[in-house]
């Protein structure tokens, strides 16, 4: 686009018309924002306001456009005009809808108009129609790593989808521990008994897709690239690799066994007759559906006690504080594989709390009938005594101590996630080695577990050569809104790596990564953005000149979309970036930005707003609110008519962490007299869409009071709040408390300089 | 005394289960308890209650047959159906309860002493009798059930009610010696006989 044109259209409908003074609006729009073309319209979202649009982009040459109307959150499929760039002043939901129709109210009112006019006049003039990345990859097809239950359902959901999976098995067979088992919980009516696994069916499957190439006894050496692109060293046991070429991945690496070993209070290793689940599975294949006998002498089984969360759902060092979720169903499952042979065994499970996740009540009940005795105890020892195995525990009904022998014990041992290295640990001794400034402090991560730390995916990415973890070394995903979504683009977990999991809820989720998998080669291939900014084509560019090399954006990007290069300068791999602006945010020299959001879009924003006169009494309230979840609570409290403060002038970011400290020290230079930040939750149980940006956000904020020092200003001047999208009630709230706060501390000294 | 009386139980196997389930009415359903303790919070005499009903479900389980049999508890359980309402897993706990007491009395082992036993037993008595409930018959037996002396004390507390009702043609005295049966009470009782041979056999309690 060789020269700008700019226009402002305002609209009067929804009540605009009415409360404010709109040929004021057109006034500024022209000699303020600079728009060439200003036209006022009585219904802009109509087919009449809209052609008006389109007509004076094709006929006109208009570049650029202001819409003066209601929130950029709605009517963006009439508004929708991708061939412009686009900026939306907020007048409905903003302006008119927060603030009451009276006669005192008048004035502030149109001033809040006034004012986000010119900000969206002044930020679509630093703002370019971004282009899409043009190092797009174009490969379409999938990498499945892992090919148990998750990895072949997920390659034959794929592959009916029509493309093309390279499956990796680390060992010589499909089926991971599906092909161990004896029987499955069921998935199916009635519930009530244990049905065939289903593995070889999905080996079958496998085996017979043409769209499937399998590779048995290999693991991914090297991975590089980006999705669309992503270049895979793939090695096999006999010291052979072949490369391939792939757009996206799912890692279905799944989960060990807790070592048992770790539980010799609960007699494993001390007796035979003490196995696992995995252990007594074995012990049922061995038996296929006859008399179950003890491993010691093979006698046949005549009394089992199974222990609940052996090793789990516990602080001691060495176990698991999680729950593994399936071990309850198996335990009832594996009991019936004695009841359903011979009614007459003795079945006890020994739990604390029994949690039987899908439809495994009716499955508990089954087993009840059945006769499976179930004892509410907290185990505290087995052993071997006499040929038998004595189990003592704490009887939580009866309140006492009691003892029970038996012939087996069975322990439910938990599941350990297979996610490779913990690179968090990994990356921060790096940082520490070379000094680097990492703004985030090292995370005390004292896990108890010790999972076997090779490499899965040897990702040759600045930031570590796997995913990063979350919580208890399963691989960071959210388990609610992004499920299947990894800190790495076009890198999708699902199963057991994931959070524990059983097989029907494996399935599910394998499934839903290879939709997401399919999702991310479509974007990439188009050069756009993948969740959360879906269809985003702007990118960010760094000015190589003004660079220090300090790192920050390399460390910091929370998706791991930038390397470095030899002389240390970052190198951005757009197909990799989400587009949250995090590395816009931590660059301190600012050199960072995308063609459509930049520290000067939202910095100009900042400036424009008219700065009345320090004895006005009209204090000035910067707003930088979360366009995923503050401000669509911004937006529905305007709905519901909620009344907030006319001083406030709200500027939504993509995430907080692309928030840059220049927007805060400059609005207090200019004489704002308080800056809020309002962004998602943040934490291990974060709601953050860009996982880190709300974290960083904070941490970045707890450093500001030097400046404000510096400034000689007080430390409330800056505030940053948690937000969450349900948070309508307290949204408000929170922007009246500190305009009252504002208040009482008084005007910012700084008004006029 | 019978053999099952002084059957060895184990602890944490299931023999008092089964036994219970062969000889208890509604025994079946004992397995199917999933401790959720709703019966017992709903009991509006479960503060009094030594075991309630989700703890006498745990010791049978657990196999503490003696304390289960010899137990108070479910002999205090007055009927009122708000655990079978309440509970999730839809136990039938009052007739369960009323089984439980039924078993340890066929036994021999229910406590002797225990006011709902005695009470149960005029009762049965008196209506197996004729075949009706001869009320004031019932009330006096009551009344007497601890002696003499008490007896008159249980009657001269309840005096005014018995002259009220005497007034207003509620209490006759004469039913007392005149009181109208069943038409023929003997069949009856052959047909009671009868049915405790069956019951005693099933269960195999030597009578």
């Amino acid at each position: 686009m060789s020269e700008t044109k700019t226009a402002a259209y305002i609209c009067k409908g929804c009540g605009i018309g009415d409360r404010l003074d709109t040929e004021q609006l057109a006034k500024i729009a022209e000699s303020e924002g600079k728009c060439s073309l200003v036209r006022r319209h009585d219904f802009l979202c109509n087919a009449d306001g809209v052609n008006t649009i389109r007509n004076d982009v094709d006929s006109e040459g208009v570049t650029h456009v202001v819409i003066a109307a209601c929130s950029r959150r709605a009517k963006t499929d009439a508004f929708g005009f991708d061939d412009v760039a686009l900026g939306r002043a907020n007048l409905r939901e903003g302006v008119i809808w927060v603030r009451p129709d009276t006669e005192e109210a008048r004035e502030t009112t149109q001033e809040m108009a006034d004012d986000y006019l010119r900000m969206a006049c002044a930020e679509i003039q630093y703002m370019k129609q971004p282009e899409a990345n043009q190092n797009a990859g174009a490969n379409k097809h999938i990498l499945v790593v892992g090919g148990g239950v998750s990895g072949m359902t997920a390659a034959i959901e794929a592959s009916k989808a029509g493309y093309g999976v390279l499956l990796v098995e680390k060992t010589g067979q499909l089926g991971g521990w599906a092909v161990k088992l004896h029987k499955r919980v069921p998935d199916r009516e009635p519930f009530a008994d244990p049905q065939d696994t289903g593995a070889s069916d999905l080996i079958k499957s496998v085996d017979h897709d043409k769209n499937i190439t399998v590779f048995l006894h290999s693991s991914i050496t090297r991975t590089s690239g980006a999705p669309g692109q992503f270049s895979i060293d793939i090695s096999a046991e006999s010291g052979e690799t072949v490369t391939e070429n792939v757009g996206s991945i799912i890692q279905a690496s799944g989960f060990s066994n807790y070592d048992a070993n770790q539980l010799p209070e609960l007699g494993y290793g001390k007796s035979p007759d003490v196995v696992d689940q995995a252990g007594l599975e074995q012990l049922a294949k061995q038996a296929a559906d006859g008399p179950i006998k003890r491993p010691s002498d093979g006698k046949e089984v005549e009394s089992v006690v199974f222990v609940q969360c052996a090793g789990q759902r516990s602080d001691k060092a060495g176990h698991l504080p999680y729950c593994s979720g399936h071990c309850c169903n198996t335990s009832i499952k594996q009991a019936m594989y004695f009841k359903d042979s011979n009614p007459n065994v003795d079945t006890m499970v020994m739990y604390d709390d029994l949690r039987t996740p899908g439809n495994g009540e009716d499955f508990y009940r089954s087993a009840q009938r059945k006769g499976v005795i179930f004892t509410k105890g907290k185990t505290q020892q087995v052993s071997p005594i006499n040929g038998q195995l004595e189990v003592k525990f704490h009887d939580m009904i009866l309140g006492e101590e009691a003892v029970a022998t038996a012939d087996l014990v069975v322990l439910a041992t938990g599941q350990v996630a297979n996610s490779g290295v913990d690179i968090e640990q990994t990356t921060t001794l790096d940082v520490e080695d070379e000094g680097a400034e990492s703004e985030l402090p090292a995370e005390d991560n004292t896990s108890a577990v010790e999972v076997p730390v090779e490499s899965i995916l040897n990702l040759t990415y600045r930031q570590g050569v796997d995913l990063p973890h979350l919580r208890h070394g399963f691989s960071d995903s959210h388990f609610i809104c992004f499920p299947y979504e990894t800190r790495r683009s076009g890198i999708y977990t699902c199963g057991p790596v994931r959070r524990p999991m059983d097989i029907a809820q494996t399935m599910e989720d394998a499934t839903g990564a290879a939709l997401k998998a399919i999702q991310a080669v479509e974007n990439a291939v188009l050069g756009r953005a993948a969740h959360p900014r879906s269809g985003d084509l702007s990118f960010p560019t760094f000015r190589r000149e003004g660079c220090t090399q300090c790192k920050r954006c390399t460390v910091e990007c929370p998706f791991g979309a930038i390397d470095e290069d030899e002389q240390r300068y970052p190198v951005f791999h757009e197909s990799r970036c989400r587009r949250c602006g995090t590395c816009m945010g931590a660059c301190p020299v600012r050199v960072i930005s995308f063609e459509n959001y930049s520290v000067d879009t939202v910095g100009q924003q900042v400036k424009t707003v008219d700065m009345p006169d320090e004895f006005d009494e009209k204090p000035r309230i910067l707003v930088l609110a979360c366009e995923n979840d503050a401000y669509p609570a911004l937006d529905m409290a305007a709905q519901q008519g909620l009344e907030y403060s006319p001083f406030v002038r709200i500027v939504p970011v993509r995430c907080l962490g692309s928030v840059n400290t220049i927007w805060i020290t400059d609005a207090l230079n200019s004489g704002y007299d308080g800056v809020m930040l309002m962004g998602c939750k943040k934490g291990d149980d974060y709601q953050c869409h860009f996982v880190k940006g709300s974290e960083l956000a904070h941490y970045r904020m707890s450093k500001i009071d030097d400046t404000l020092q510096q400034l000689q200003l007080e430390p409330e001047r800056v505030e940053t709040h948690e937000v969450e999208i349900t948070d309508i009630q307290r949204v408000p709230r929170l922007i009246n408390e500190y305009a009252a706060k504002i208040e009482e501390i008084g005007m910012n000294p700084f008004k006029g300089f | 005394m019978s053999d099952v009386n002084t059957a060895m139980v184990q602890k944490y196997r299931n023999d008092f289960l089964k036994e219970v389930e062969e000889n208890v009415e509604e025994g079946h359903w004992v397995k199917m308890c999933m401790q959720c303790g709703v019966c017992s919070g709903s009991c509006p005499f479960g503060p009094d209650w030594a075991h309630p009903p989700q703890e006498i479900f745990m010791m049978i389980r657990a196999g503490k047959r003696d304390e289960v049999l010899t137990t108070e508890s479910m002999w205090m359980c007055t009927s009122c159906y708000n655990c079978i309402v309440r509970c999730p897993r839809e136990l039938p706990i009052t007739h369960i309860m009323h089984g439980l007491a039924n078993y340890a009395h066929r036994l021999g082992i229910a406590p002797k002493m225990n006011p709902t036993r005695r009470f149960s037993i005029i009762f049965w008595n008196n209506i197996t009798k004729t075949g009706r409930v001869n009320e004031l018959a019932l009330s006096l037996k009551l009344y007497f059930m601890d002696g003499f002396m008490s007896g008159i004390k249980n009657a001269m507390a309840m005096a005014s009610v018995g002259i009220g009702m005497l007034k207003t043609k509620r209490l006759n005295p004469f039913a007392l010696i005149n009181h109208k049966g069943v038409k023929n009470p003997k069949q009856l009782h052959v047909l009671l006989k009868k049915a405790r041979e069956i019951e005693d056999r099933r269960k195999g309690i030597a009578s």
